[in-house]
């Protein structure tokens, strides 16, 4: 195996610094930092943290694309800096705290807000037909699995609510990653709760605050396409509206 | 001291300039105004039907001037952006499953684009254009 | 100091901390449940399991088997009685997570899919693509958004126990967002802290995965067991350590050397089993322990496959086809292709064997009761022990879950029973914890850096307790580790601010590495047989009439750990031979 991925280079990083304490407002702070080749950025900045700037913070645990902690922007991008591979970027890399939500301190953001959202939506299996443990497992087939499976890959990275300008706009929107959540449930055959989940996604602060931009889904790590959730969502919720007003006579 | 957290606030006005795929949307919105000042057109248009002959005489003329055939080119063409931009982005909201596995997008769309076809054809051929 | 009040508290919000708030929550609405975590819940690691869970469901399979491969695999240091508790718990909580609606893969009849895995005789672990981990971990964290009496701390670092009276009532933990200390008073307390492999240099686990549960309970006197027993998963992604998780081979994936032979039928698990249909418990389907030293062998032998970042064998995949591949291994291939930069559909992929879990661990009976009384531990922190001195794949994931939610049971039992205790005393525990901290944060920067100790301790854990081992090894080591929890007195933070303060959590995660890795090193030099995932060069069998014993390692202080055993738990299974030859059968 012998090509490029083990060559070294310096990398010049410029990375948005804000610690609350001494700074009145975040700036960005520049950094060479050696770097090998088939390193991700994430590796960059642990180098950065272990030999330059023990100061610097920023989340990180799994290394591995799924944990979801090391959400950051990247030259403008919102990336899990796990999965931002230097050899991507040939230029100076400009690193800074996920967008749209609040500062805690350097590369850390407040996520009150996201996991307040993701309670909302009752993302859990409100059974349809409760069964015991007794009785064995629901039978689900591959077909249905199907119908769901996607939008259980949400790793809940948040990258999605940096990209989307309506949550940067109007914070009040639920948001793409906790109606994608919403919408898993309500399309898993085990599940009888799209009543309840509908009151709070079928809304004004849910999905009908969603024009479709779409990026939420160019950006989503794990192609969980929120959009489209958020759109069939839409579809459904206009359904219900023609069924309710014009055909009351069909039951749901 | 202790907790400060810092919020970047978001231009109301100059957001769409961030990013080339918020442009690209923003480009999608406003090809609606164009397709919403033509049915005004196309509804005044029937308004002077109704006061008359002469009255519509004055608006097939007014459509004639060079100025009203830009603008319909161009609304033309924003309508078609507009048309194709969503068509292809319609299996997103349309998802079909058969047995396992869901239509492939080309075909969802390509259903759109064939009864769009269809249904502009026959249009044209109910008005006499053929 | 803010006190928070409540009935029971837990450390850690994994697969373990999130079944045994789920279990206290069902068991009674009224009861206050602190959920405390260093991380977002779903951040925890057990989101990166990818292979799948152990439980006997179909009609093909038995309790029985589920013990023999379970005993066997742990080479006889299980405790019977726990693996017995175990087996039976599994199908039930592996059911409990499917009516919570774990996507779990199915068959053509809408009932649930397992597939093969190392070590087991029968196809038993039910698996969500090679996704396991993070479904059950996201299944378990939704689920628990439903109960209100679940009070969650998230991203608090817990410091110390509170043990007043001979019991545990409580911890102090930092608020990371405020760098504020919390007293929590609790009846009882469940620690469900994860493992700790990142004392080494080479390994599967998240950042996160540093020893603290072990360690809070280890200096409050909690005894922490069989700590020598750490386990090389056999594929990790060479330059990164990244797993590739053994339903690669489960899925009929093989391994090379370097002249492209199937080199596992000369280590006791042949004869050569036919390309594409995987034979369980033999060849590539053989147990971890056994499979990693192979691959040590192999490279010993000079036929291993040269690679920029050393010694590897091929793990070849390509005759699984694409579209198996997408169906079942998805993540692994979006993986190799990330960091590798090799596609598995179309090349053979280099793996080497890679540090992965920790057997060892809190001392823990059935119940989950550590020997501290009011303290619990479940999951990777905690040592029943099921696993023995090698864990069978598949296997972890349901123990979160059978010790997860026993954990949680057996906390409120005691909780309910206890009269309240001294608050006095406790916040008099609690302001010395604060002064503890204070105290790190007023010394001043000397010559020590908290990343330059870690380095040092992660290269002798590699030197000294790695595949195989040695007295003089080990000796080394344990002298390294002493030397460096000495040097670690003098580690001084570079930041002395409060807010999300890393340098902080890195000096105190160091600690608690340092603490861990003694009792790794200081258990494994006193282990003088080999045994599962312990193997030495200079005693090389296995031997029952000295060691069919736990070892128990008690905190000593800034003196290494003082060594205790005690008795393996034998129900139906003898010690017997340990065998993966398939064709014997």
């Amino acid at each position: 195996m012998s090509d490029n991925r083990m060559e070294v280079r310096q990398v010049e990083l410029e990375v948005l610094r804000y610690n609350p304490e001494t700074d009145q407002e975040p700036k960005l702070q520049k950094f060479t930092v050696p770097c090998v080749n088939e390193w991700c950025v994430l590796d960059a900045l642990n180098y950065l943290k272990d030999n330059l700037d023990p100061t610097l913070a920023y989340r990180w645990s799994c290394h591995m694309q799924v944990c979801g902690s090391c959400g950051m922007m990247i030259n403008g991008e919102p990336k899990l800096a796990c999965k931002a591979m230097l050899r991507d970027y040939p230029g100076t890399i400009r690193i800074e705290p996920l967008a749209h939500f609040p500062v805690e301190r350097d590369l850390v953001t407040v996520a009150d807000d996201f996991m307040a959202k993701l309670k909302r939506v009752k993302p859990y299996l409100i059974p349809g037909q409760p069964r015991t443990l007794e009785d064995g497992e629901y039978k689900q087939s591959p077909e249905q699995l199907k119908r769901y499976r996607q939008y259980a890959m949400c790793i809940n990275c948040m990258l999605c609510y940096a990209a989307c300008p309506e949550y940067g706009l109007q914070p009040k929107f639920i948001g793409p990653a906790a109606i994608a959540l919403a919408h898993r449930y309500n399309q898993d055959s085990r599940d009888g709760g799209r009543d309840e989940r509908q009151e709070e996604i079928a809304t004004n602060e849910g999905v009908w605050e969603c024009t479709f931009v779409g990026a939420c889904s160019e950006v989503c790590p794990k192609h969980v396409d929120p959009a489209a959730a958020l759109q069939q969502v839409k579809v459904a919720s206009t359904v219900d509206w023609y069924l309710e007003h014009f055909m009351s006579w069909v039951k749901k | 001291m202790s907790r400060r957290p810092y919020v970047r606030e978001v231009s109301p006005t100059s957001w769409y300039f961030r990013m080339p795929r918020y442009m690209r949307y923003m480009a999608r919105e406003v090809t609606s105004v164009f397709i919403g000042i033509y049915t005004v057109i196309l509804l005044v248009g029937l308004a002077r039907l109704s006061d008359g002959d002469l009255a519509y005489q004055g608006y097939l003329a007014a459509l004639r001037q060079p100025s009203s055939i830009v603008f319909h080119v161009l609304a033309l063409a924003f309508s078609l952006y507009n048309s194709f931009t969503w068509f292809n982005v319609a299996p997103k909201a349309l998802p079909i499953q058969i047995g396992e596995e869901f239509m492939p997008d080309s075909v969802v769309a390509g259903g759109h684009y064939v009864v769009w076809v269809a249904l502009s054809l026959f249009i044209l051929f109910w008005a006499g254009v053929f | 100091m803010e006190t928070i009040q409540t009935d029971v508290a837990i450390i850690g919000a994994g697969g373990a901390g999130l079944r045994a708030a789920i279990a206290l929550a069902q068991a009674d609405p009224k009861i206050r449940i602190a959920l405390i975590s260093k991380v977002y819940p779903m951040r925890s690691h057990t989101c990166a399991a990818e292979g799948g869970a152990a439980g006997v469901i179909k009609d093909d399979d038995s309790f029985e088997q589920h013990f023999h491969d379970t005993v066997g695999g742990g080479d006889w240091l299980s405790d019977q009685d726990a693996v017995e508790y175990f087996i039976h718990e599994a199908p039930k909580e592996l059911i409990q997570l499917e009516h919570w609606g774990c996507p779990w893969n199915r068959e053509a009849d809408g009932s649930v899919a397992v597939r093969p895995f190392g070590g087991m005789k029968i196809k038993r672990t039910w698996f969500a693509a090679d996704k396991s981990g993070f479904h059950i971990l996201h299944t378990l964290f939704q689920t628990s958004l439903q109960f209100q009496n679940i009070q969650r701390f998230d991203e608090y670092y817990a410091t110390d126990l509170l043990v007043d009276d001979g019991r545990c009532q409580g911890f102090t933990a930092i608020e990371m967002r405020s760098g504020q200390m919390r007293c929590f008073k609790a009846g009882a307390v469940v620690i469900a802290g994860g493992g700790a492999g990142r004392m080494f240099p080479f390994n599967t686990n998240g950042a996160i995965k540093t020893g603290d549960g072990m360690a809070l309970a280890y200096r409050a006197g909690a005894p922490l067991k069989d700590m020598e027993f750490v386990q090389y998963h056999p594929t990790g992604l060479p330059n990164t350590g990244t797993l590739l998780t053994e339903a690669c081979r489960g899925e009929g994936g093989v391994l090379l050397n370097k002249d492209n032979y199937r080199f596992l039928q000369d280590y006791g698990m042949g004869p050569e089993t036919p390309i594409g249909k995987p034979e369980l418990k033999t060849m590539e389907l053989g147990p971890r322990d056994r499979v990693s030293q192979s691959i040590w062998h192999e490279i010993q032998r000079g036929r291993s496959v040269k690679t920029a970042w050393g010694d590897c064998v091929w793990l070849d995949m390509r005759h699984l086809g694409e579209k198996k591949i997408d169906e079942r291994l998805p993540f692994v291939r979006d993986i190799c292709i990330s960091y590798l930069g090799i596609d598995p559909v179309k090349e053979m992929v280099p793996i080497r064997p890679v540090v992965h879990y920790m057997m060892g661990g809190i001392h823990t009976d059935t119940k989950a009761a550590t020997s501290l009384p009011g303290l619990f531990a479940a999951g990777e922190c905690a040592c029943v022990s099921i696993n023995g001195a090698n864990r069978l794949g598949s296997n972890s994931l349901v123990e979160i879950l059978v010790f997860g939610k026993r954990a949680g049971l057996s906390a409120l039992d005691h909780a309910r029973s206890q009269k309240p205790g001294n608050d006095a005393a406790l916040t008099t525990l609690a302001d010395a914890a604060q002064a503890k901290l204070r105290a790190l944060f007023m010394r001043n920067v000397g010559k020590e850096s908290i990343s330059g100790l870690r380095k040092e301790m992660m290269d002798t854990m590699e030197e000294g307790c790695g595949i195989y081992r040695t007295q003089e090894s080990m000796a080394k080591t344990c002298d390294k580790i002493s030397e460096l929890r000495r040097r670690y007195q003098n580690v001084a933070l570079h930041d002395k601010t409060n807010v999300y303060n890393t340098d902080l959590l890195s000096a105190l995660e160091l600690g608690s590495m340092l603490d861990c890795a003694e009792a790794v090193a200081v258990g494994g030099r006193e282990r003088k047989e080999s045994r599962g995932a312990h193997q030495r060069l200079d005693f090389t069998a296995r031997d029952d009439s000295k060691y069919l014993k736990h070892s128990m390692a008690y905190y000593n202080g800034l003196e290494p750990p003082r060594i205790d055993y005690r008795d393996v738990v034998i129900t139906s299974s003898p010690p017997g031979v340990r065998d993966y030859s398939g064709a014997k059968k």
